[in-house]
Parts: C-alpha cells; structure tokens; sequence
C-alpha cells in the first residue's frame, strides 16, 4: 500500500524534491537521490511525519533502520513514537556481539548485522529504508529481526520502485511508502 | 566545551546519557576502548534528551545547514536538522553519493551555500581529524561552521579547545569499562 491513492497533499511536494540521478552508480542505473529531500526542511517533516501519523500509537517498540539511509529516517520516527532505534548495519560496523543475515545482490552476497540483545522477543518491529528496490536488504532485516523472535508489524520506505517486484520478497509482510517511481 | 561547563553542571540528563553509553573493548583493535552509542538509541528518553540538548544550544543560532558525518552523524543530526528548521547534509565516505568530491569526505557540490551558517555533528571526537575535514568541506564552499557538536569527548577538549578555529561542544566525556 503506498500513500499515494488518496493522496496527501504533502506527497507531490515530497516527490519533487528526490533527484533521480541516471546511471549512478553503474550505466542504467537511475538513482533516486534523497538528500535533495532532505535540503528541505518541511518536505523532510512531512517525510517523518506521514510515517509516525501512521505509526504513533501502534505499539511499535523498535524501529530498525538500515545503514546508512535508514540511520537518517529510522531515529526521527522512533524518537516521536517513543521506540527504541536499532541500526542494522554492514559487516565488521557494529562493536558488540551481532547476529548475521546474508543476502543476494545482483552479482554475489552481502550482509547485515543487529547487535544481540537490542531486539527482544515479542517487540514489534518496523524497518525503515530510504527504497525498496528488489527487496533482498528488506528481507534480511526482517530475518534479522525474527530470528530473534520480535514481530515484524511492517517495512517502510520513501520510495518504491514498483517494477523490481520487491514487494513479493517480503513474506507477506506489508510494506508502506510514499512515492513510486517507474 | 563540554555540557556540564556551560550551564548543564549537575543535569541529571548528562549522566543518564553517559550511563546509556556501552564500551566495547578492544574494538576495532586492541587497546581501543570503544564508545557504543547503540545502547543510547535503546533508550527512548536519554537519546530523546540527547538531541533535545542539542536542540536547545541551536535553535536561535540561526543555523540553517546541520552537516552529519556518515554513519553515527545520521543517527543524531537529522533530528536535530528537523527539530530546528535547518537542513541536513550528510557527509559520506568516498563514492557514496552520485557527484564526487576531492576529500576523505564527501559532501553534494550545490548542497550548502555561500554564507550559511552551518553545525558539523559526530557521534564522537578523539583526535579531530575527521571533523577538520568536514569543516573544511563547507568552508570551500563559503559556509561559516559555527561549531561541531559531539555526543562523547575525550576530556582534553575541556576548556576553549578549538578545531580549525571552530569551538567544538560535548555532552560527556569517554566511560571507563566498568569492573
């Protein structure tokens, strides 16, 4: 489900600001450059604020980001709705003991790590991430946060890119966003 | 400067801070006694002090930039960004972002402006060398940096201990591992 279908008015104002940046990093590619949104500052609020309008009073006690754009949306929301932030994070980043979920990238794996002991079972967990693009990071932060027995309640991401399917690696988990972009 | 020597002596919040602080051992090296402020975001209300201290120090600087050094910088400054009106550039290891840059950080050519007045902020300062790099990213590009903002400091910043001429401020200073 995304924000767009009765459409806040807060959402074209959103859109207008992400900078599609083409063939970054590699040829094809057309990147979807958040930091123009965040240059300004009341399309960044209403950024935050959709996402805890949504969440505040849900009972969500953790809010997993992930590293590195998750770190800029995740700690805002999770300060308003009163959770915990938990940084999910690339390998050998975290100092502690970690838990580690591989993933499929385009060409080879890569990995993300929660530090043991920040998530307990029976949190209710969101995940935020700036984009879901095929799903593969999504999916393992949810991995992540299940095996250590909290309750995925949802993934929320600024952007969708719709035609990657990403949506349908999330185990049927829902997904919630605020712009598509084709 | 920190906290506790300009107004927050005794400020029960600086030590629930500081007690909310994990230190790692040995990490990434040995004889490395690394400050975890994971455990601070754990803690709704001292991470929500932490940024609401911060907030108080800048919101009538009339500061409209507040730059975060990649990655630790991104967990504290957009909120402070937000809760000030300011924007948020990140500052971000090489070949992260789509334009380059020419330092050991990286920030957006186009992202600050002549004559804003800018906050840099980092989870930690030891020996300052990243935060002269990111002060000197906004200055080539005609901001004045009003001040670096840390959460932890090593204590030989007490007093007027300036970087690059800039006054650094700071809520607390290293734990020692306990027992």
């Amino acid at each position: 489900m995304s924000a767009c279908k009765d459409e806040d008015p807060r959402i074209s104002n959103i859109k207008t600001r992400i900078r599609v940046v083409p063939n970054f990093p590699k040829s094809g590619i057309m990147f979807q450059d958040i930091t123009t949104l965040l240059l300004d500052p009341k399309a960044f609020k209403d950024t935050v604020d959709l996402f805890v309008e949504r969440y505040k009073g849900k009972n969500i006690s953790v809010v997993a980001g992930i590293e590195a754009r998750g770190f800029i949306f995740g700690p805002p929301i999770a300060l308003a709705i009163g959770a915990k932030f938990v940084p999910l994070r690339k390998p050998r980043k975290l100092p502690g003991e970690v838990i580690s979920e591989e993933y499929v990238l385009e060409y080879g794996t890569d990995c993300l790590e929660m530090h043991i002991g920040a998530v307990e079972p029976g949190d209710c967990a969101l995940v935020v991430d700036d984009l879901i693009a095929t799903g593969g990071t999504l999916c393992a932060a949810m991995k992540l946060l299940e095996r250590v027995g909290a309750e995925v309640v949802e993934c929320a991401c600024v952007i969708e890119l719709p035609d990657l399917k990403g949506r349908e690696r999330l185990n049927g988990k829902p997904l919630y966003i605020l712009v598509e972009s084709h | 400067m920190f906290a506790e020597e300009n107004g927050l002596r005794g400020d029960p919040r600086l030590q629930a801070i500081s007690e909310a602080i994990r230190v790692v051992p040995h990490f990434p090296k040995p004889g490395i006694m690394f400050q975890d402020i994971t455990t601070l975001l754990l803690d709704h209300k001292a991470f929500k002090d932490t940024v609401d201290i911060f907030v108080d120090r800048y919101r009538d600087m009339d500061i409209s930039v507040v730059a975060g050094v990649e990655a630790r910088g991104f967990m504290f400054g957009p909120s402070i960004a937000l809760a000030i009106g300011a924007k948020f550039v990140p500052l971000r290891k090489p070949r992260k972002l789509p334009e380059y840059g020419t330092d050991c950080l990286e920030m957006h050519v186009g992202a600050v402006q002549p004559g804003e007045r800018a906050l840099v902020i980092d989870d930690l300062v030891a020996t300052g060398g990243t935060l002269s790099a990111a002060i000197r990213l906004l200055e080539r590009v005609g901001a004045e940096v009003v001040e670096c903002a840390c959460v932890i400091g090593l204590p030989e910043n007490k007093g007027e201990r300036r970087l690059n001429g800039k006054p650094l401020y700071i809520l607390v200073e290293p734990r020692e591992l306990c027992c």
